[in-house]
């Protein structure tokens, strides 16, 4: 599978990761939901560490579409929830 | 909301493909937009760099302002110290420390800057590289058009590429932003610094202390020279005691009640 962390690029992972990334997922939206500046930030860098740490980079010419995509590791709170709450962040 | 934050995120991305996709009847067409809009994407994007760099340069440039008015602060309070003048030397300490302050806030810009035009670069770079691709794809894909596998072919390269342009695009908005964010800090600096609180930039305005200073040394050569001319009218007999008295700020007021005196005595005897 393929995972984008914005601002990074893409990382291959092998499908057997995903347990483990959604665990990770789950602290993220509930830190997100609850609106709390610490876990939040905990949260992120827990799951963005664990996708570099199991992905290797997808050749920048493929032009694959990502399964999942991250934001990226300067993003504040209110930005994710934005990112989340609508498409307007992205832009094209 | 079962889905977690990855998976929103990555049907936000598709969403925002299939839409655009959805726009037009012949999906060759939508080939040919797509390549036009990433060429556009990918000028914007040099663009980026390029302001991003000119900012970092300018944050440089007030850096190095900065450590030099900081430098010329520490001289002045040495030289305050050598005239006594504990207050003027402390003065200049505290505003010394102001701009310490200053320098660190900017280097803490800087280095964020350096680390976003690193990655503006990177990206740059990432997005031409799949754009290349995409040419060739479309060119492929235009050669062979099927209707039929068309869509399927035409959806998967036009969402890896729309994703790509939408992460690209969210990141140049930040590089713009931050930007934007750190002109008005440098104008605000800028202003500090000609108003005088800081200092003229053009060095050529004196700030008050150094007016301060000047006057007191200038006070000092003053009261040196009235010294001196008191001794040549009183004959010069005694001269070289009387300059030495002199040479010290703190007995002006002495030597010049003592060379009064003697001046009037002289006045008398003639």
């Amino acid at each position: 599978m393929i995972v984008r962390i914005l601002g990074e690029g893409q990382l291959v992972l092998e499908k057997d990761a995903l347990a483990e990334l959604n665990k990770l997922d789950d602290a993220l939206m509930a830190a997100v939901e609850a609106g709390q500046q610490q876990p939040f930030g905990e949260a992120m860098s827990a799951l963005l560490d664990k996708v570099r740490e199991l992905g290797t980079p997808l050749p920048v010419e493929d032009l694959k579409p990502s399964d999942f995509i991250l934001p990226s590791a300067y993003s504040s709170l209110d930005e994710v929830r934005d990112l989340l709450s609508s498409d307007g962040l992205i832009p094209g | 909301m079962a889905d977690g934050v990855m998976k929103r995120m990555s049907l936000i991305f598709k969403s925002k493909a299939n839409k655009a996709l959805d726009k037009y009847e012949d999906p060759r067409e939508t080939l040919d937009y797509s390549y036009q809009k990433q060429m556009e994407l990918l000028q914007k994007v040099r663009r980026g760099v390029a302001d991003v760099a000119t900012s970092r340069k300018r944050v440089e440039l007030q850096m190095k302002k900065l450590q030099q008015e900081g430098d010329k602060l520490e001289g002045q309070a040495r030289k305050a110290l050598e005239l006594g003048r504990e207050d003027l030397a402390r003065e200049a300490l505290t505003r010394r420390a102001n701009i310490s302050a200053q320098i660190g806030d900017l280097n803490t810009q800087y280095e964020s800057l350096q680390g976003q035009e690193e990655n503006l670069i990177r990206q740059s770079k990432a997005l031409e590289a799949k754009v290349e691709a995409f040419r060739t794809q479309k060119e492929t894909i235009k050669a062979t058009y099927t209707a039929a596998q068309a869509q399927a072919q035409i959806g998967e390269a036009f969402s890896g590429i729309s994703e790509e342009m939408g992460d690209v695009g969210m990141a140049i908005q930040r590089a713009q932003d931050k930007t934007a964010q750190l002109q008005a800090r440098a104008s605000a600096v800028d202003e500090l610094m000609t108003s005088g609180a800081l200092d003229d930039p053009t060095g050529l305005a004196k700030d008050d202390i150094t007016r301060q200073l000047e006057s007191l040394s200038a006070g000092g050569a003053v009261d040196d020279q009235l010294a001196k001319m008191k001794l040549e009218l009183s004959g010069g007999g005694n001269g070289n005691k009387a300059l030495e008295s002199g040479s010290g700020t703190s007995y002006a007021s002495k030597s010049g009640e003592i060379s009064d005196a003697d001046v009037l005595k002289d006045g008398g005897s003639a």
